[in-house]
């Protein structure tokens, strides 16, 4: 069974070369919107909070921010079209960003 | 154009220096983002949705061969085989490194380019007449004194921490094609009736969320006294620029809510406290800048071109891109050649670094070696010998930079939007995508005439929406994306802000809304009469009937 | 807090007082503008050197008539991206003060230059910054384009370089001792 579950995902740009990266259960920064650890409650977003800002003092990431998601059969979508562009790259050039590097999340632009 | 001496390829390299120092230092830790947010912004280096963004400036819209090929280089070694030419004059790259970002600065500088100033809260790219030098309506050239402000505002020491943001635009022609009245400084130039050359100074127009036409502050300045005379501007601005909302920190807001009484007063009572000093230096710096813009060498010939005639009724596709993207040239026997950077159902103001190199050939060959980015997005060759457009029309086609639409209907203005932009509310691209090819048959775009449409993703309005004959502003309406259309706006001389129709537009119907729109037009118009002089004429009335009675 | 004059760090030999606070029997003090304006009568009689403490929003013309008898004055920079301070001390400038011009608050070392341009001499500064940032930063343009700047040793102003035979001969800027 499908389950929806609804919260949010902690983004930035890695500080060095501006690749949009998302922060992962280990504490990681990883490419792949999939990657991400989704947080279903206040604690666990503000667990996303400390550590980006640790991670921005430390000089490995740049504008930090949280927003919406939702895991849909083990996979990540944002709710808003700007992240889901930000997932995989511009609607209008498909051969660009991470759809075209295989670092795309798994759903495209529009509902599945 | 231009060249620089070597003062002026010293401050490059230091400058390039100066920022290279302060990227390391930023990648070590010893400045934090909010230090170094205001130096890469006033090094054109932004963070947008999918990486780092550099907008490099091409001051007044004017590069050379030899520049263009460095910027496909630039685009090929550094981005993404591609860049986007902005509704200022400037060149975008999308996919930058913070790391890379010294190396491409030291490469601007070795062909005399930079990105100095093209963001942050100082005085920006000087843009002007992407027909300055060329065009037959011309006065006199206002490049001069776009280099000389260029200069004077480059690392100004008193003006790089201003309340917001400042544009400053010049023209030299009654027919204003640098949008002046919509800058925070607009400057003019024309004669007085003793023929003596002087500068209309106009202070507080813009766009964005609150838009705005300038208000005339001196009608009639001499050049010479304009460094001083704009300082005592800045110094105002400066000083009582709004610096609690960012949202109301432009000049036009000081402007309007101290009234343009007021204000012309505050600015003629700082310029008489100016010391005791002589302009000389300022007089001499614009002639010798000026020399570099000496028309070039052009030949004699006759008004009427037999190859070029021949050529039109030889080859159809070349008759109707002679009719629409060539302009009259002071010079008999040239033409202006206006190269479409918005093929059909492509991304306006794109081009690719393949594209840029032939475009650089073609200048070198073709027009004197020079060539101009416009506000609309279009890259301009000045000087080009009638006899030679065939040849460049033919080298156009394979490329696909001859499509025929200039200032039609498919030539649309549109920012990069929500699909580069964090800023914006909605794409854009697609929707100029969506109305391209709509319009897709020129018979069609040549019987509606010329007509600008501009689109915007947001509300700060890069796209200049508010002065598109037809304006489209991209908004976030509950998570989704929603246009909201305008109409009779105009950057020109006549200017004026476009005035809402009605209720917005999904994005799958903004195209069938503005076919509506054109279609009542053609309907309507007297003959010859151009879609904003129709608008004027009938008012939105029957273009709101066309789009909201019911079916 | 480092006090930065003449590219080295130094004592700090004003006393600042508040709007309240007793004036000492001489020696240098600086006082807050609008205490100076206020009690101007008793102040002008002070037998030691004398300092005004502006805030970004005061105007120019107004410390005007103290200028003569101040031998420094404060200027703040609440945030760095608050460029105000850098037009009053144009300002100030420009009316003939050659006295000590001081900016304090939010000041990195990216910013020297332009500050001394416009006319500060000296620059309370964080400690986050070593002396040799400060020295570095103060060497990194040497060329301007502007005129009737502030030029120190070492740094040249494009359009009187090209025409030399037309500018008068830029005097190159000093900080004045107090006269009075």
């Amino acid at each position: 069974m499908s389950e929806v579950e609804k919260g949010q995902v902690m983004t930035a740009n890695r500080l060095r070369d501006g690749e949009v990266v998302f922060l992962t259960r280990s504490g990681e920064w990883n490419e792949k919107i999939d990657e991400a650890v989704l947080a279903l409650e206040p604690q666990a977003t503000a667990a996303l909070e400390a550590r980006a800002n640790e991670d921005v003092k430390a000089t490995l990431v740049t504008g930090s921010y949280l927003f919406d998601a939702e895991r849909v059969g083990g996979k990540i979508r944002a709710l808003h079209m700007r992240e889901r562009i930000r997932t995989l790259g511009p609607t209008v050039r498909l051969d660009l960003g991470k759809q075209a590097e295989g670092t795309g999340g798994a759903f495209a632009f529009k509902e599945a | 154009m231009y060249r620089y001496d070597e003062f002026d390829h010293q401050f490059v390299q230091e400058r390039t220096a100066q920022f290279r120092d302060q990227a390391n230092r930023r990648l070590s830790g010893a400045l934090t983002e909010d230090e170094f947010r205001p130096l890469r912004l006033m090094n054109g280096l932004y963070l947008q949705l999918h990486a780092y963004m550099l907008r490099v400036a091409i001051p007044y819209g004017t590069l050379s061969s030899k520049q263009m090929r460095q910027l496909a280089y630039i685009a090929d070694k550094w981005d993404r085989g591609y860049g986007h030419f902005t509704t200022r004059q400037n060149i975008q790259y999308n996919w930058i490194k913070l790391e890379d970002t010294a190396d491409i600065l030291a490469a601007l500088a070795e062909v005399e380019m930079h990105a100095i100033q093209t963001s942050g809260n100082c005085i920006r790219n000087v843009t002007t007449d992407h027909w300055a030098g060329a065009a037959a309506d011309e006065i006199a050239d206002p490049r001069p004194v776009g280099e000389l402000l260029r200069q004077w505002s480059s690392l100004h020491p008193e003006f790089s921490y201003l309340p917001r943001k400042f544009k400053i635009a010049v023209t030299g022609a009654p027919n204003d094609r640098a949008a002046v009245k919509v800058h925070d400084i607009g400057l003019r130039l024309h004669r007085n009736d003793a023929g003596a050359i002087g500068w209309e100074v106009m202070v507080g127009g813009g766009q964005g969320r609150t838009p705005m036409i300038a208000v005339t502050v001196r009608d009639f300045l001499p050049e010479k006294e304009l460094v001083a005379y704009i300082e005592a501007i800045m110094r105002v601005y400066n000083l009582y620029g709004r610096r609690d909302n960012k949202f109301k920190a432009r000049i036009k807001i000081l402007v309007h809510e101290i009234g343009a009484e007021k204000f012309k007063a505050e600015v003629e009572a700082e310029y008489e406290r100016r010391p005791e000093q002589t302009t000389h230096v300022e007089e001499k710096e614009l002639q010798r800048i000026a020399a570099y813009f000496a028309p070039p060498a052009f030949e004699k010939l006759s008004r009427f071109s037999p190859a070029f005639e021949e050529a039109k009724l030889l080859h159809p596709g070349f008759a109707r891109w002679a009719r629409n993207n060539l302009a009259a040239h002071r010079v008999d026997g040239y033409t202006i050649v206006n190269i479409s950077l918005k093929p059909e159902g492509g991304i306006p103001g794109d081009a690719t670094s393949d594209q840029m190199r032939l475009m650089a050939e073609l200048a070198e060959r073709y027009s004197h070696d020079e060539l101009r980015v416009s506000h609309p997005q279009n890259i301009i060759l000045p000087h080009v010998k009638k006899d030679d457009a065939l040849a460049i029309w033919q080298a156009l086609v394979p490329a696909e930079l001859a499509t025929a639409n200039y200032g039609l209907a498919g030539d649309i203005i549109a920012c990069p939007g929500m699909d580069y932009c964090s800023l914006a509310t909605a794409r854009s691209i697609p929707i100029s995508q969506a109305i391209s090819r709509k319009f897709a048959d020129l018979d069609v775009q040549e019987k509606i005439g010329p007509v600008k449409i501009n689109i915007s993703g947001c509300i700060n309005a890069c796209g200049h929406h508010h002065v598109g004959h037809i304006g489209i502003l991209g908004l976030d309406k509950k998570g989704e994306e929603f246009y909201q259309i305008t109409l009779g706006g105009s950057s020109a001389e006549n200017a004026s802000i476009g005035s809402i129709l009605g209720p917005g537009f999904a994005g799958h119907e903004v195209a069938d809304a503005i076919e509506k729109i054109l279609t009542t037009y053609v309907k309507l118009r007297q003959p010859g009469e151009e879609f904003l002089y129709a608008y004027r004429r009938l008012g939105p009335q029957p273009f709101k009937e066309a789009l909201y009675a019911a079916a | 807090m480092p006090l930065l004059k003449n590219n080295a760090f130094i004592t700090d030999s004003w006393l600042h007082l508040g709007a309240e606070d007793a004036l000492p029997e001489g020696g240098n003090v600086t006082i807050p503008f609008s205490r100076l304006k206020n009690e101007w009568e008793s102040l002008a009689k002070f037998p030691g050197q004398l300092g005004a403490v502006l805030s970004n929003t005061d105007h120019a013309e107004d410390v005007a008539h103290f200028l003569p008898h101040l031998a420094l004055v404060v200027l703040p920079f609440p945030a760095f991206v608050d460029g105000r301070a850098y037009s009053i001390a144009r300002q100030i400038r420009l009316l003939g003060y050659r006295g000590e011009l001081r900016a304090t608050g939010n000041i990195l070392p990216d910013q020297f230059q332009y500050m001394a341009q416009v006319g500060f001499s000296s620059f309370e500064v964080s400690e986050r910054f070593p002396l040799e940032s400060w020295q570095q930063a103060s060497k990194q343009m040497s060329l301007a384009y502007q005129r009737g700047l502030y030029r120190r040793v070492g740094e040249a102003e494009v359009w009187s370089e090209r025409h030399a035979d037309t500018a008068p001969e830029p005097t190159p800027w000093e900080e004045q001792p107090h006269a009075g």
